[in-house]
């Protein structure tokens, strides 16, 4: 059971806060006022994360585009994640309960598992040419496995005592699977999916790399090139931020489906 | 009345297991009747084949050889007549009390309305109606076991198999639930098949002692304890009781 929060709310944010602070500090003393320092100051970087978002500092071609940039990258992120979670969830029930599907597809999926996403990245570039298409296939990679595993772990561990007391009091063998096995692998599946959702935030920087236009990661490696570190400091703020807020959310829902779970509730 | 006596059948039952190539006997010829309504204690210590005799009688395992039935029909899968209640609770975890108990009635497809007042029955009747809605995980071990009773009790079992239901509780909540376990079976007249090791709580409990022996499993005494109930474990009959019981598995 979670303390009330009004007690050790305040107190929590205040521990919460001291990394961040001590280290922006640190990042202000040792940037701050040199003349030939690679790392813009904070100051700087804060400037520049406000243009990137409502303009009106330097009015170029970078000023006010972050919301577009945003949503390109949410977009991509949730469409691959929705859409390994469509393939890995299935895919690792039927692996986990049933032995022919796990004779097949297991040594296989195995096989390929250990392929760093990045590794798949000049492949992709070619079967889903320059462009959005590997992005999307690069997250929807990323986050495939994760839930997977899973999955597979989840509905694999079902306690066989559950299915001793489910069958005595009068459940069908067709019925196992959704009144058993699927509510006893909520907390594996459900992290899984947390697992995933993260993962797809890390690989989207990467999968932007491949020549899209828009996108966090896109403007990332192109102010790199531009030398301008403070919009590429930005960037990693504002996927950072958004990748944060997305796991709240799936954290809201967990604590929503899993009450009953000790783990998770 | 054309319905039989007993209501268990139990005749030359045998059990092999295969055990990395050898086989192992578990149960060796066992015979058993269990008339309706009675109360039995299976009695002895580990590897004596107690816990395998009342799992075939669930469903939970076969007989090797020999014949187990249920008012003259063989018995076959597990099943809600006879209601078994784990040392481990095996409750759902993700169901809160009330719904553990509505679990049976509501998967055989009973209209809500009466899974309902069904749940509501046996929730009360178990003492947990101000944890209906409580998880399995905020419930002490006590309330979990007084869950898998309400829970089979609410399902309309038969027989109620229980496999040393209070082993794993302290000792004061042990002797909570034998009474509370004698208050139920008093009122609902179940057959009561209950496995324990434990001498004096078979002598509380049951109105017969089978006492079961190991190398290979067997049983070896089935015995009717005629002590007036409530019984008083102070008492010198009881103790008499216990010394005679000691004695055949070998206590000292």
């Amino acid at each position: 059971m979670s303390p009330p929060a009004s007690r050790f709310g305040t107190q929590n944010v205040i521990l919460a806060l001291c990394a961040p602070v001590l280290f922006l500090i640190f990042w202000h003393v040792s940037t701050a006022g040199r003349a030939f320092s690679l790392i813009p100051p904070p100051l700087e970087v804060g400037k520049q994360l406000w243009d990137l978002a409502f303009g009106g500092v330097w009015d170029d071609l970078y000023s006010a585009t972050l919301l577009e940039h945003a949503v390109a990258s949410v977009s991509r992120v949730y469409g691959g994640f929705l859409l390994a979670a469509a393939c890995a969830l299935p895919l690792g029930m039927l692996i986990g309960r049933v032995a022919l599907v796990r004779a097949t597809l297991d040594p296989t999926l195995q096989l390929m598992r250990p392929i760093p996403v990045t590794a798949w990245l000049p492949l992709a570039m070619i079967v889903f040419g320059i462009g959005p298409t590997s992005a999307f296939f690069l997250v929807f990679l990323g986050a495939f496995y994760p839930m997977l595993v899973n999955t597979i772990f989840g509905v694999r561990n079902v306690e066989p005592r559950l299915f001793e007391a489910a069958v005595m009091l009068g459940v069908s063998p067709s019925a196992l699977f959704w009144k058993v096995v699927l509510p006893a692998s909520l907390p594996s599946i459900f992290t899984g999916l947390r697992l995933g959702l993260g993962f797809a935030w890390v690989v989207i920087v990467v999968g932007e790399m491949t020549g899209v236009q828009t996108g966090l990661g896109a403007i990332i490696m192109e102010a790199r090139q531009l030398s301008r570190t403070e919009i590429v400091i930005s960037g990693m703020i504002a996927i950072g931020l958004l990748g944060y807020v997305s796991d709240y959310l799936v954290q809201l829902l967990g604590k929503r489906l899993l009450r009953w779970s000790p783990q998770h509730g | 009345m054309a319905e039989p006596l007993n209501i268990l059948d139990i005749t030359h039952v045998t059990k092999r297991f295969d055990f990395q190539g050898t086989q192992i006997v578990a149960l060796s010829d066992a015979s058993l009747t269990i008339r309706k309504g009675e109360f039995v204690c299976l009695i002895g210590p580990s590897g004596c084949g107690k816990s395998t005799l009342l799992r075939m009688i669930g469903g939970f395992e076969t007989a090797s050889e020999g014949r187990l039935a249920m008012w003259d029909t063989p018995i076959g899968k597990p099943g809600p007549d006879r209601g078994m209640v784990f040392q481990d609770y095996g409750l759902f975890p993700w169901l809160t009390v009330a719904k553990n108990v509505g679990f049976g009635p509501a998967a055989r497809g009973r209209p809500s309305a009466e899974v309902a007042e069904t749940t509501k029955r046996f929730v009360d009747m178990v003492g947990l109606t101000r944890f209906a809605d409580a998880y399995p995980h905020q419930l002490s071990g006590g309330m979990k076991q007084r869950v898998a009773i309400a829970r089979v009790l609410a399902n309309e079992a038969e027989v109620v198999l229980m496999d040393e239901p209070f082993g794993a509780l302290d000792a004061m909540t042990r002797e909570n639930l034998q009474q509370e376990l004698l208050e139920i079976w008093e009122r609902t007249r179940l057959t009561v098949i209950f496995v324990t090791h434990a001498i004096e709580e078979a002598i509380l409990l049951a109105d017969r002692i089978v006492v079961m022996s190991p190398g290979p499993g067997r049983i070896v005494a089935d015995e009717h304890v005629e002590l007036p109930r409530p019984r008083d474990p102070t008492d010198p009959d009881f103790n008499a009781l216990r010394r005679h019981f000691s004695g055949m598995l070998g206590h000292h």
